[in-house]
């Protein structure tokens, strides 16, 4: 196929025409040369294209839809294609974008927070038996988008694919399917490990989910996007295709995904929600049709929306805000459910001792770090976790700046002029948009209380794995929250179960036994009260014993075209797009 | 050749720092569920034993899985051939429409003004880093202008039939006119930032081939007889003076045809040098070394076949 082209670009200058040298000696003159291998080999080329690109449709968004803004169709820009449409198969972000639109859970996360919210359920449940057990009362009259009835059996049918690992449905998720890693992650394992030991079918549209132990986040669990409710009939037809044509109950339909490209929704006009109120995750889907468009480049897809093609983008920097702003567009920003830390290694000296420990936190002025590096994408940090999880600690500040305090107490310590080491990540994360810049702001505060930090950074993987390993003596890391529960951050960050020698999640290596007790009591009882004096206690003990210096709580911005309103940005990062509008023509 | 090119990036790939099951699970994996996905992935074994398998499986045409996707390696690739290709395509077409007349011109009127402009303007265009000329044209041409769509190969609103995978062809057979304009306009601002290089380069070639040849006696022969002034330059100086710009037109189509990574990324262009940005950043082992495989592959191919066109095109190279 390729003389094709050479043949092609050559003949416009003239080469190829009535040439006289060809030699009787000669079976094919250039000239014939030319003109067959321009037409034999563009048909092979065409031949051998068509046998790999036949079928499908190539597009760049659904028929009747015109530019972004206009018509009836939100194209939402992101940075990374999906890799499964099968929620309950993957742990990425950008597959669950879109499975959010698809698929409705049991429950779910209300607007704009992490309060849980029925779905599917009529109500959300009380927890019966000391927290062992939950009856769901489900939504009735319900079809899945394949016209499938939504009842108890089905809901019973997706629990069991995921918790038996001997059910014949228990696969599917494509070729990178992540086997049912967010059920093991929330619920414990798979059969006998499983927190969950069973679901019952009531009546047709009741059902109970037993549990093997009290789990205080169960609901919040739950409402997760994985956990969304799919169609017994079509996991049943082809549960190794469903990947790439889910069926759920939700506001959108699935039409069609051109890889690496563009995903194609379209309104479910039945949509159960489209009488619920707004705010309790309802009305819509207003907007008839949706793309969601993966472009990579982070540039390229804020000049994207500059221009008009996309109606809202996702995965702006904080230097892209004031820009998007002059550009005439709206930026919002998601609430928080992120953290930024710098954890000291309390196994090394001197950060064993809490004085030294509290020193630093004097020493970095936070203020100007977080102004410097997240502008109005983030807001300082004071306690342990954001401010979106309940039980949140208000009354608790950040320590103040005060380099001569600092200096003095590190004195007192006996570890003036210290040297040390402070690592960074190599890349941005959601939780720090600038780890280097971050870390050599810190490096500079440091140093003016006569702590010499050297800044250390390996890629990222490598990073993850020596700071899970206690390498370090300071390092910068941060965190994402799952469901937005205070276990989820404060037991995985800080709990001493997470201090493992090599893959530890409490990179700080704190570990104390009071702040373990609260955190066990937290995680172990349904009691609101308690739960809510077990973490404002934990708290408090934990910036008290300042193992970390917490940065900055991070909320991601979105930038959007003037003509779109309604959008719900989520902490979880996962939004469901029916209370979204479009005003005609802007 | 393959064979080397095979081996170089089998282990400069595994060199790159980084786990793909780290990369794969994420922060909040454990150390065990690390170690079972690198056993699934073959990656627990030692170096040589899965270059062996890697190299049995690639002589049958199976370069083995996707690690990212799952998707065998070269479906993956032939799904974004297509627009490779058609890329490719339209950026050397910008290259040689341009490059040749223009160094044509320079090379009859040497060091006139336009000769001088002309070698500026090459050097730029060969030093322009692709990346910033692909932003600057979508600012003006599409942020502020409004002229030119971005980004990708269809706007929100068309789709085209998928028979060739080409978007110009599929809308043409399929007889729908405003996606083939839509199409067009798509691929003027890739390829003007992708053809830059290769126009620039293919001036200087035509320019200094052409001033070779002019010198020669055929040229002083032709002149002396009386032809005509144009006709001794397009007849008898330029297509003598062609063979070096074809070789050079043959190794800038092998190079791009391997997926021209940074343009394709600027422009979300759904090609192999998007595929080969992607499992990079990944660590998609497979994905790489089908990549640069199938980009060694082309290029020697090309080559090849350059080298096959010389025989027409210069019968003395038979001899």
């Amino acid at each position: 196929m390729l003389p094709y082209s050479a043949a092609q670009l050559f003949h416009p200058i003239g080469v190829g025409r009535e040439h006289t040298l060809a030699r009787r000696s000669i079976q094919i003159s250039r000239r014939d040369f030319l003109r067959l291998s321009g037409a034999g080999l563009a048909g092979a080329t065409l031949l051998g294209v068509a046998g790999c690109g036949g079928g499908g449709t190539i597009g760049g968004g659904q028929q009747g839809g015109g530019g972004a803004g206009s018509g009836n169709t939100f194209v939402f820009g992101r940075g990374a294609d999906s890799v499964t449409l099968d929620p309950i198969n993957t742990t990425d972000g950008e597959s669950l974008r879109v499975t959010r639109q698809i698929f409705d859970g049991l429950l779910k996360f209300a607007p704009e927070s992490t309060d849980v919210i029925p779905a599917l359920a009529t109500e959300v449940p009380q927890p019966e038996d000391g927290g062992r057990a939950y009856t769901f009362k489900l939504r009735e009259g319900v079809k899945f988008h394949d016209g499938a009835e939504f009842n108890a059996d089905a809901v019973k049918f997706n629990f069991d694919r995921w918790r038996d690992s001997k059910n014949p449905y228990h696969t599917g998720g494509g070729g990178q399917s992540e086997n049912f890693a967010y059920y093991t992650g929330q619920f414990n394992g798979f059969d006998g490990d499983s927190t969950i030991t069973g679901v019952d079918v009531v009546d047709e549209y009741t059902v109970r989910i037993n549990l093997k132990q009290t789990q205080a986040p169960f609901l919040k669990n739950v409402a997760m996007s994985p956990f969304g409710i799919a169609s017994p009939k079509a996991i049943k037809e082809d549960v190794e295709g469903f990947w790439q044509n889910p069926i759920g109950t939700g506001p959108y339909k699935f039409v069609s995904w051109n890889r690496g490209s563009t995903v194609e929704l379209e309104a479910n006009e039945n949509w159960w929600g489209s009488d619920v109120p707004e705010r309790e995750g309802g009305s819509g889907p207003k907007v008839k049709k949706v793309t969601i468009r993966s472009i990579p480049d982070n540039t390229s897809r804020v000049a994207a929306l500059t221009g008009g093609e996309l109606s809202a983008a996702d995965g702006l920097t904080p230097d892209d805000v004031p820009s998007v702003k002059q550009s005439g567009l709206k930026v919002e920003f998601r609430p928080p459910l992120t953290i930024g830390y710098l954890a000291m290694n309390v196994q090394k000296g001197p950060f064993n001792d809490v004085n030294v420990r509290r020193a630093i936190n004097h020493a970095i002025d936070m203020n100007a770090i977080v102004k410097a590096f997240f502008g109005q994408t983030g807001q300082v940090a004071t306690t342990y976790m954001p401010p979106t999880v309940p039980f949140f600690n208000q009354s608790i500040e950040h320590y103040p700046y005060d380099p001569d305090q600092a200096r003095q107490m590190l004195q007192d310590a006996g570890a003036e002029n210290l040297e040390t080491d402070l690592w960074y990540m190599p890349i941005p994360r959601p939780y720090m948009p600038d780890g280097k810049g971050i870390a050599q702001a810190m490096q500079q505060d440091l140093k003016e209380v006569g702590v010499n930090a050297k800044l250390v950074t390996y890629e990222w993987g490598t990073y993850l794995e020596r700071t899970g390993s206690g390498d370090h003596s300071m390092a910068l890391l941060g965190w994402t929250g799952d469901n937005g529960d205070p276990d989820n951050f404060l037991n995985n960050l800080l709990g001493s179960a997470s201090a493992t020698p090599t893959d530890a999640l409490n990179i700080a290596y704190y570990k104390n036994p009071e702040v373990d007790e609260l955190l066990q009591q937290g995680q172990s009882t349904v009691d609101e009260g308690e739960r809510e004096q077990a973490y404002m206690q934990a708290q408090e003990l934990l910036v008290q014993d300042a193992p970390w210096v917490p940065i900055a709580y991070a909320k991601p911005p979105l930038g959007f075209q003037k003509s779109v309103s309604g959008y719900q940005a989520s902490p979880t990062g996962g939004e469901a797009f029916n209370t979204v509008s479009l005003s005609g023509g802007a | 050749m393959l064979l080397g090119v095979s081996i170089v990036v089998f282990f400069m790939v595994r060199a790159i720092p980084g786990d793909p099951a780290q990369l794969l699970l994420g922060q909040q994996a454990t150390q065990a569920q690390v170690e079972q996905v690198r056993a699934n992935m073959g990656l627990d074994k030692p170096g040589i034993v899965q270059y062996g398998i890697f190299l049995a499986d690639a002589l049958r045409g199976d370069l083995g899985d996707s690690i990212v996707t799952g998707r065998p390696v070269t479906t993956e690739l032939l799904a974004r051939f297509p627009a490779t290709l058609e890329l490719t395509l339209f950026a050397m077409l910008v290259a040689v429409l341009v490059g040749v007349p223009v160094g044509v011109i320079s090379a009859v009127k040497q060091y006139s003004w336009l000769d001088k402009f002309t070698s500026v303007l090459a050097l730029t265009g060969i030093s322009m880093p692709i990346f910033w000329l692909a932003m600057i044209l979508i600012v003006i041409f599409f942020v502020n202008l409004g002229w030119l769509p971005f980004p990708g190969r269809l706007s929100t609103g068309y789709a085209v039939t998928s028979i060739t995978g080409l978007v110009l062809v599929d809308s043409l057979l399929t007889l729908n006119f405003p996606a083939f304009w839509d199409g067009l306009k798509h691929l003027i601002m890739p390829a003007i930032a992708l053809g830059t290089i290769p126009m620039a380069v293919v001036m200087r070639m035509t320019r200094s081939s052409m001033l070779e040849v002019m010198g020669e006696d055929y040229v002083r022969t032709a002149r002396a007889k009386g032809v005509v002034p144009w006709r001794v330059i397009f007849k008898h100086a330029l297509r003598n003076a062609m063979l070096p710009t074809v070789t050079v037109i043959g190794l800038q189509v092998g190079l791009l045809m391997g997926g021209a990574v940074i343009t394709e990324t600027i422009f979300s262009w759904p090609g192999v040098g998007q595929i080969a940005y992607e499992s990079v950043n990944r660590r998609d082992y497979a994905m790489i070394q089908g990549v640069v495989l199938y980009g060694a592959t082309l290029f020697v191919l090309v080559n090849l076949l350059v080298d096959i066109l010389y025989a027409v095109l210069d019968p003395r190279v038979r001899y």
